[in-house]
């Protein structure tokens, strides 16, 4: 179900993460991705990793568009992935779309290089 | 054949131009409309329409399966109207190719047209799930009449329907069905209805409203396969397991934009055919409008936006160019007796404002959003009337500073100028105006209290009981605090909870009890939190609450829950496990160790330690492993130690009078009993005991959350200490003669503590709020009161007290263990 041009990849069924939860993705040689779920059915896809202390942010509590960080509590925006409140960071986002039912990532923000 | 090409008629007429519509639908027939309003006489058209009669209201197939209206009640053009425009339409036969090189359809009967315009309006077509058992006779879709009709037909026969789907269309199918007598179950994927167009909080009351009803709505339902008896559909299984029997089964999940014929014709096609601001796809010659398209990235799957796209067309066809820019959308369901509404985006983000006001006693649910000082969306339950407002101050991107305050009240309120300020609003109510319905309290009867006294919101709930009970007046009262001290002279009450609500942790614990709340989104609900789902320190305090108020019935919310007590494990620095099995009462054996030191080379634990509660910590284990570990200490006997939770943690114990020159008691043994006793049960904070053979106290029982010391006479029993931050010594509860008693009491302190704590609050600084006095009150002045809270301790423990690990272990929740898949980028590219 992957677009012609194949810029973006099937990373198979919405129904594979629980609204309200997020799951991982190893990347060979790159960082791994964790892909969000909200409570309101919208999916984020960003670096695992806390602009903090690199926590997996994938384990936080999400609540709204946002994931509060497992290690230290920090906020972080699954939009933009940028730390909320007072806290300052950035965690890279990888644009994310539905499709019929499936979930794809832009394959270039995938495997490319990534300013972290 | 009898192909039909531009032939001049030869009466000397000009010849028109030659359009086809494929498509008979509500965009097809609409666009013809407004071509026909624009330029009457320039087209000779046809249209051909898979289905076989006249062009209808779609939307209205709901009120007629629920019986509210007949199909000719919802015919939009007769035949006569075709005749009179001179339009010929080919109905129940479909295109099925188009060749764009000269010209020209062919239908499934071998029809042949040419056109000089060719308009594809195709719609969309249901997504069927590819489970098992999908082509059984039996499983339908909700599309069109003949969809209808095979419902009708299984409802005249009675028994059960299953809807998979809980959207709109679901909802107004199962709606139909269940007026029709079918007993209806609605299975969704998702934790809310509708969530497309519901926030958490609203989907919940239309769950509640639909069950109340006498449906079933199975949530978190996913389905595995349908399921057969003697050729046709028998019912519907679960993933879980969980079969629902069922005469019909309708499939109402999603629709996917009908683009082969498009497709097959080399179209550009996306998720829809794509066109641009006039509906011109990417070969000149041919339109597409309505669900089948693709307009700047969106498709649609409401009528509104058709409106739209159709006067677009038309005036680009006929030269009047004014583009189509895209659409909001609103949504209403169908249903009689729901009122819901919404419209725009209401995914909220950071640069925007949620604006929420819920009325409990009269079901009511409002959110609007605001981004930059303009209404992005809103979603309304119960109360729809200021629907359309919203919807006009949303597609005008008005500008609403000016009625900020008062716009959650609606149009009424935020209309009338000086009334938008809600004080003002407030001022200008009569004396006798009632402010708290719950509790009957006029405006008089406020101030007079707050001119006697009280001074905040808390000393008015306390004194005249005015916004003590559900809190929607909560903001009249505040007003009313401001107009008659002026802000600054306004006290703060005690802290809230957290900044979602106006309630503190004790009025939430009491009104879950008071008002028999059971689930998160209804104490959000009855109790007017401020925000849609609450946030990362109200959810898990209200899942502890509501599974120490509910146990047995509540059914834990694991996304409420911090990563420890999801994963049943320590998250560690590097995002690794560490696992503490439980030694109770740091007792162990060759075997455990065995097993231990098994699983550290097993698993490459970097390292295992002895900890400062008495048992070993096996560090470095990544999540995927963790059920297999799990399942190699189990084997060995052992349990989850609950390091990771607001739990039972250890029971430290010294060896006592079984070896100790010095002991008076067995204090290893009731540890151990104590232990087994308590383990696995939940608490506001995490919970250590220790029991001490004799005052010298070696396991430091004194800075415990409960502490024995065995003496020669029994047993002193201490309470409150904590070794931590803030050191504490315990202060002694009393003491007792025998074993049994210090049991009894420790459960019955527990369970205290339990029903009474704040969230994250320990026994120590619980202590200090309380006082010593009140919990000696508490535990002893009625004698009966030990063994009540020891029941409900015990009635607690027989849901809670199994062995997370072990179902982990078995296999469940695995999603929580495993990756979703691996990219290896190099074998990628290759692919
Ligand atoms: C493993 C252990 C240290 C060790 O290697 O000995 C330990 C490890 C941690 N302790 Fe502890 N505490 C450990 C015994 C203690 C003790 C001693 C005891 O229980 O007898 C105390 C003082 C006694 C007390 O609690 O009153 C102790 C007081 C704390 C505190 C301060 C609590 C307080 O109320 O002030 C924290 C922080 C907190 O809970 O917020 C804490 C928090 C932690 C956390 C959970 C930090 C965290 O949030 O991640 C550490 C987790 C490490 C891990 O992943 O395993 N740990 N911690 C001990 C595990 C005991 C066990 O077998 O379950
Ligand atoms: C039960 C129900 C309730 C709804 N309720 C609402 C509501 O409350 N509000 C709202 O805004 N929207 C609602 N909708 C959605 C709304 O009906 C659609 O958005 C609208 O009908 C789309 O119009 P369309 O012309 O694109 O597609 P359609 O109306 O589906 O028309 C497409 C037509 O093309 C025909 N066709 C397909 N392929 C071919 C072919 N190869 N040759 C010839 N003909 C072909 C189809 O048979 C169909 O008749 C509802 C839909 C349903 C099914
Ligand atoms: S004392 Fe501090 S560093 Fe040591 S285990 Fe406890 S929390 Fe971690
Ligand atoms: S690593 Fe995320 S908050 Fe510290």
């Amino acid at each position: 179900m992957s677009d012609p041009v194949g810029n973006w990849l099937d990373i198979g069924p919405t129904t594979q993460i629980e609204p309200g939860t997020a799951r991982t993705l190893p990347v060979e040689g790159g960082d791994e991705i964790a892909v969000f779920h909200t409570m309101r059915g919208e999916f984020y896809a960003l670096v695992n990793k806390c602009p903090h202390k690199q926590g997996p942010l994938s384990q936080g509590i999400i609540h709204g568009d946002s994931v509060s960080c497992p290690l230290h509590n920090w906020r972080i925006s699954l939009r933009t992935g940028e730390a909320l409140g007072d806290d300052k960071g950035c965690t890279p986002t990888i644009p994310v779309k539905v499709d019929a039912g499936r979930l794809f990532l832009l394959r270039e923000a995938v495997i490319g290089p990534r300013a972290a | 054949m009898n192909a039909q090409s531009k032939i001049d008629p030869g009466n000397g007429a000009p010849s028109r131009e030659k359009l086809v519509v494929v498509g008979n639908g509500m965009a097809g027939c609409r666009a013809v409309e407004e071509i026909l309003a624009c330029e009457p006489d320039r087209f000779d058209i046809t249209i051909f329409g898979a289905e076989p009669r006249v062009n209808y209201n779609r939307i209205m197939l709901s009120p007629v399966l629920a019986g509210e209206k007949s199909f000719d009640d919802i015919v939009i053009n007769t035949a006569e109207w075709y005749d009179e425009n001179g339009i010929a339409l080919v109905s129940g036969d479909p295109v099925v190719h188009i060749d764009r090189e000269i010209g020209q359809v062919v239908s499934r009967s071998g029809r042949v047209e040419s056109y000089d315009r060719l308009l594809i309006a195709t719609g969309s077509d249901p997504f069927v799930i590819p489970v098992p058992g999908h082509n059984l006779p039996g499983v339908v879709t909700f599309r069109d009449l003949d969809d209808v009709d095979r419902m009708l037909a299984a409802a005249d026969k009675g028994g059960s329907a299953v809807v998979i789907g809980g959207g709109l269309l679901g909802l107004e199918a199962a709606h139909g069905l269940a007026l029709r007598g079918m007993k209806v179950t609605v299975l969704h994927l998702m934790p809310t209805l509708m969530e497309r167009q519901l926030d958490e909080a609203a989907g919940w009351l239309l769950k509640n409203e639909l069950e109340r009803r006498g449906q079933t709505i199975l949530t978190g339902a996913d389905t595995a396969e349908i399921l057969e008896k003697d050729g046709h559909v028998s019912g519907v299984k679960l993933k879980d397991g969980t079969e629902i029997p069922a005469d019909i089964v309708v499939m109402a999940v999603g629709i996917r934009p009908n683009t082969q014929l498009a497709k097959a014709a080399g179209l550009e096609v996306g998720r829809g055919i794509v066109v641009d601001d006039h509906m011109v796809t990417s070969d000149p010659a041919v339109l597409a409008v309505g669900e089948c398209v693709e307009h700047r990235g969106a498709c649609y799957g409401l009528v509104a936006p058709l409106w739209d796209m159709c006067r677009s067309l038309a005036a680009g066809l006929t030269a009047q160019p004014r583009g189509y820019e895209g659409s909001v959308t609103s949504t209403k369901l169908k249903v009689s007796g729901i009122d819901l509404f919404s419209a725009g985006d209401f995914s909220g983000g950071d640069d925007c404002e949620d604006i929420v006001m819920r009325d409990a006693s009269r079901g009511v649910y409002k959110r609007v959003i605001v981004r930059d000082n303009r209404l992005i969306g809103a979603v309304l339950y119960g109360d729809t009337a200021d629907g359309n407002w919203y919807f006009d101050l949303l597609k005008k991107g008005e500008d609403i500073s000016d009625i900020r305050e008062a716009l959650i009240f609606g149009q009424a309120f935020a209309a009338g100028g000086a009334l938008a300020d809600p004080n003002a609003a407030v001022a200008a109510l009569s004396d006798d105006a009632e402010i708290c319905g719950c509790n009957g309290v006029s405006k008089g009867q406020v101030v007079s209290c707050i001119t006697a006294g009280a001074h905040s919101l808390d000393a008015v709930r306390s004194s005249c009981k005015a916004s003590a009970s559900c809190g929607s007046c909560t903001g009249l009262v505040e007003s009313l605090l401001a107009i008659t001290l002026g802000d600054d002279a306004v006290e703060s009450g005690p802290k809230t909870l957290c900044k979602c609500t106006s309630f503190t942790h004790d009025d939430v614990r009491r009104l879950i009890l008071e008002k028999q709340l059971k689930e998160i989104p209804e104490v959000m609900q009855e109790l007017h939190w401020t925000t849609p789902d609450g946030c990362s320190s109200c959810r898990p305090a209200l899942n502890y609450y509501l599974l120490c108020a509910w146990p047995g019935e509540y059914r834990d919310d694991e996304r409420s829950r911090f990563v420890n007590e999801r994963l049943h494990a320590n998250i560690q620095k590097d995002g690794t496990y560490s696992v503490v099995p439980r030694m109770w009462g740091g007792l162990t054996s060759p075997k455990e160790l065995r097993a231990i030191a098994d699983v550290v080379e097993k698993y490459n634990a970097p390292m295992v330690k002895v900890t400062g509660g008495q048992r070993l910590d096996i560090f470095g284990i990544r999540k995927e492993d963790l059920p297999a570990v799990w399942a190699d200490l189990n084997a060995a006997g052992m349990v989850s130690g609950h390091a990771y939770g607001k739990a039972l943690r250890t029971v430290k114990t010294c060896v006592g009078s079984e070896w100790c020159r010095f002991g008076t008691q067995d204090s290893t043994g009731l540890g151990v009993k104590i232990e087994k006793l308590t383990w696995g049960s939940y608490m506001p904070h995490k919970f250590k005991i220790a029991v001490s053979g004799c005052p010298r106290n070696c396991a430091e029982a004194t800075i415990k959350d409960f502490g024995v010391i065995c003496v020669d006479s029994g047993y002193e029993l201490h309470i409150g200490g904590n070794g931590g931050i803030k050191v504490r010594a315990t202060d002694l509860l009393c003491k007792v003669e025998t074993e049994q008693e210090a049991m009894d009491i420790c459960i019955a302190f527990i369970q205290l503590y339990r029903e009474d704590a704040h969230y994250l609050e320990r026994t120590a600084p619980w202590l200090e709020r309380k006082g010593l006095d009140w919990i000696k009150g508490e535990l002893f002045d009625d004698p009966a009161r030990v063994q009540r809270l020891g029941d409900r301790f015990r009635l607690s423990q027989k849901y809670w007290q199994v062995d997370p690990w072990a179902g982990r272990a078995r296999g469940a929740h695995r999603e929580l263990h495993s990756h979703l898949a691996e990219v290896r980028p190099l074998k990628l590219e290759q692919a």
